[in-house]
């Protein structure tokens, strides 16, 4: 393996994102409090979704996951379409790094970004809306799981898009609906049966009703269901990418 | 001697375009060899095929013997390329694009540090290696292609057009770096429309044309095959030359008459410039300059595609 390879790939992923803290980490906690300040502000008094927790802390949870899953998405997105498109993308195709270890770099490197926007918009949460932590090791799980499954999600995406506006389309008709389908500022039991039964097929759904129950111990399903179907969604997507990866597809002629 | 490239009955096909119709090339270790053709011929393709990043859909490739499919490790590690376009990162710093560059090839920033200044240093740039490369004119980023391509310190350098669009003192200096890369035992494979430079550069040459090797010679082969033997004689006269004045016999070789300028295309084989000019006087035409222009290789590839066109 070509370890050196892998570790600058990963470091250069992580640099990029860094030198745009403003736009890639600063200004997507920022949004993603605002969504806490009018849902709470809007619907604290109206809405109860489990009886012991205020819908104000109930929200915290989805919104830190949801944080979470759409950097990893916009992160490896992002990275591969503006290569693709400027060109640079030909300065790592001609090294000897193999399809493996570019997709570990580059999921790494989403996941990271993932869990850092994540991990500032729950700690600025927590100055406002007091958050219980009913287990760690469960939040931590989830929060890995989806970040890597949304990541593999955004290589997929980003080798596939041939320009910015087809991936514009994929976030804005594929992962904001599964996002706001998933139960991020609701109970799907509080929805109609249809869809109920549709949220089950959304792994975004999993991933936030799993990671929620590592904060209050509650959730709408059982989280081990939640973390078998989480995980065997993430290693038919890794396989996929991998299988594209390896194929050259659209990076490749 | 060693073989630095070998592409074996390459084919590439893209839809409905056979763009590389069977390329079997053989390249040397320590040459500076030459791939010209013109736009669409399968140039960039082959050296494409060549990088890995593009797949062959039928034939072979090696870079000093290893595949560039099944041992693409090895064989990328033999291999600089420097691409056509001026593709860059604009995220980093010309210093952190080849730190990057390095490090993709297994090499730390402890390592290569000495290289790095060393290739800032020849190619001009050290005094930009902590700007970024948005910051940076065009004839630099092209230098600093060429760094990237070098960083891992490869046997052979494959440079895809690398004087295009730049300005003359800049083309002279990356000849000047070129040259001394060749002399220190680099293999240097280079494309470019630039006929001149090929023909100042080259050892060998390969010429390509719809996707198929047309001429593939030493340099100096090539100038003394049939093609380049043609030479252009320019005769000034004391009157207006009128081409009816002039024997059949050379009515033939003419190529342009202007006032009392003529142009004849000669064959150094069969054509003496002391019998021409006997001819002219003898006809009543008064000579009083002559010059001669030998053919070039930009006659040779012209000739070559017209042959191949009729």
């Amino acid at each position: 393996m070509n370890l050196r390879g892998f570790y600058t790939l990963l470091y250069k992923e992580l640099l990029r994102f860094y030198k745009v803290l403003l736009q890639t980490v600063i200004a997507p906690v920022i949004t993603t409090l605002l969504y806490l300040l009018v849902f709470s502000h809007a619907l604290k008094d109206h809405v109860t979704v489990y009886d012991h927790i205020a819908y104000t802390t109930f929200l915290v949870p989805g919104l830190v996951m949801m944080t979470v899953i759409q950097n990893a998405f916009a992160n490896s997105s992002s990275s591969l379409i503006q290569s693709k498109v400027t060109g640079n993308i030909v300065f790592v195709l001609v090294t000897p790094l193999s399809h493996v270890e570019f997709y570990l770099a580059f999921l790494l490197a989403a996941i990271i970004r993932g869990l850092v926007v994540g991990l500032g918009v729950f700690v600025v949460a927590c100055l406002f809306v007091p958050v219980p932590v009913h287990n760690v090791a469960i939040l931590l799980l989830f929060a890995l799981l989806g970040s890597a499954f949304l990541a593999s999600l955004g290589i997929i995406a980003g080798i596939w898009a041939e320009k910015f506006d087809q991936l514009a389309g994929f976030q804005n008709f594929f992962i904001m609906p599964l996002t706001f389908l998933s139960g991020v500022f609701y109970s799907i039991h509080t929805l109609p049966d249809i869809w109920q039964t549709l949220s089950r097929f959304n792994p975004f759904f999993y991933m936030i009703d799993g990671f929620r129950y590592g904060f209050f111990g509650v959730s709408d399903v059982n989280p081990f269901y939640s973390l078998c179907f989480v995980g065997i969604a993430l290693v038919l997507l890794a396989g996929l990418t991998l299988v594209m990866l390896g194929r050259g597809y659209k990076l490749r002629n | 001697m060693s073989v630095a490239i070998a592409v074996n009955g390459v084919h590439k096909y893209f839809s409905s375009l056979h763009a590389l119709k069977g390329v079997d090339l053989q390249i040397n270790q320590g040459e500076f060899f030459g791939l010209l053709g013109p736009n669409g011929a399968g140039k960039s393709t082959l050296i494409n095929i060549i990088a890995g990043l593009t797949r062959a859909d039928a034939g072979s490739v090696t870079v000093v013997g290893h595949d560039v499919v099944s041992d693409y490790r090895r064989a990328r590690q033999c291999l600089g390329i420097v691409p056509q376009e001026l593709v860059f990162d604009a995220f980093f710093t010309v210093r952190e694009v080849l730190q990057i560059q390095a490090g993709y090839f297994g090499l730390g920033k402890a390592d290569n540090a000495a290289w790095i200044d060393e290739l800032l240093e020849a190619l001009m740039l050290t005094d930009k290696a902590d700007a970024n490369m948005r910051t940076l004119s065009g004839g630099m980023k092209r230098r600093v292609l060429v760094a990237q391509a070098l960083v891992h310190k490869p046997a052979v350098v494959v440079l895809d057009e690398p004087t295009a669009g730049v300005d003359v003192e800049l083309r002279q200096s990356l000849w000047a770096f070129i040259s001394n890369l060749h002399q220190q035992g680099h293999t240097i494979v280079l494309t470019t429309h630039y006929l001149e430079e090929a023909e100042a550069l080259c050892d060998r040459i390969a010429i390509l044309n719809h996707g198929e090797i047309i001429a593939l010679d030493s340099k100096q082969g090539l100038l003394n095959s049939d093609l380049g033997k043609g030479y252009l004689l320019s005769v000034t006269a004391a009157a207006e030359i009128d081409i009816a004045q002039l024997p059949e016999t050379l009515r033939d070789h003419v190529r342009s008459v202007d006032g009392n300028h003529l142009e004849l295309e000669l064959n150094k084989d069969r054509d003496s410039v002391v019998a021409v000019i006997n001819t002219l006087n003898g006809t009543g035409i008064e000579v009083i300059d002559i010059s001669t222009q030998r053919a070039d290789l930009e006659d040779v590839f012209v000739d070559l595609i017209q042959r191949q066109r009729s």
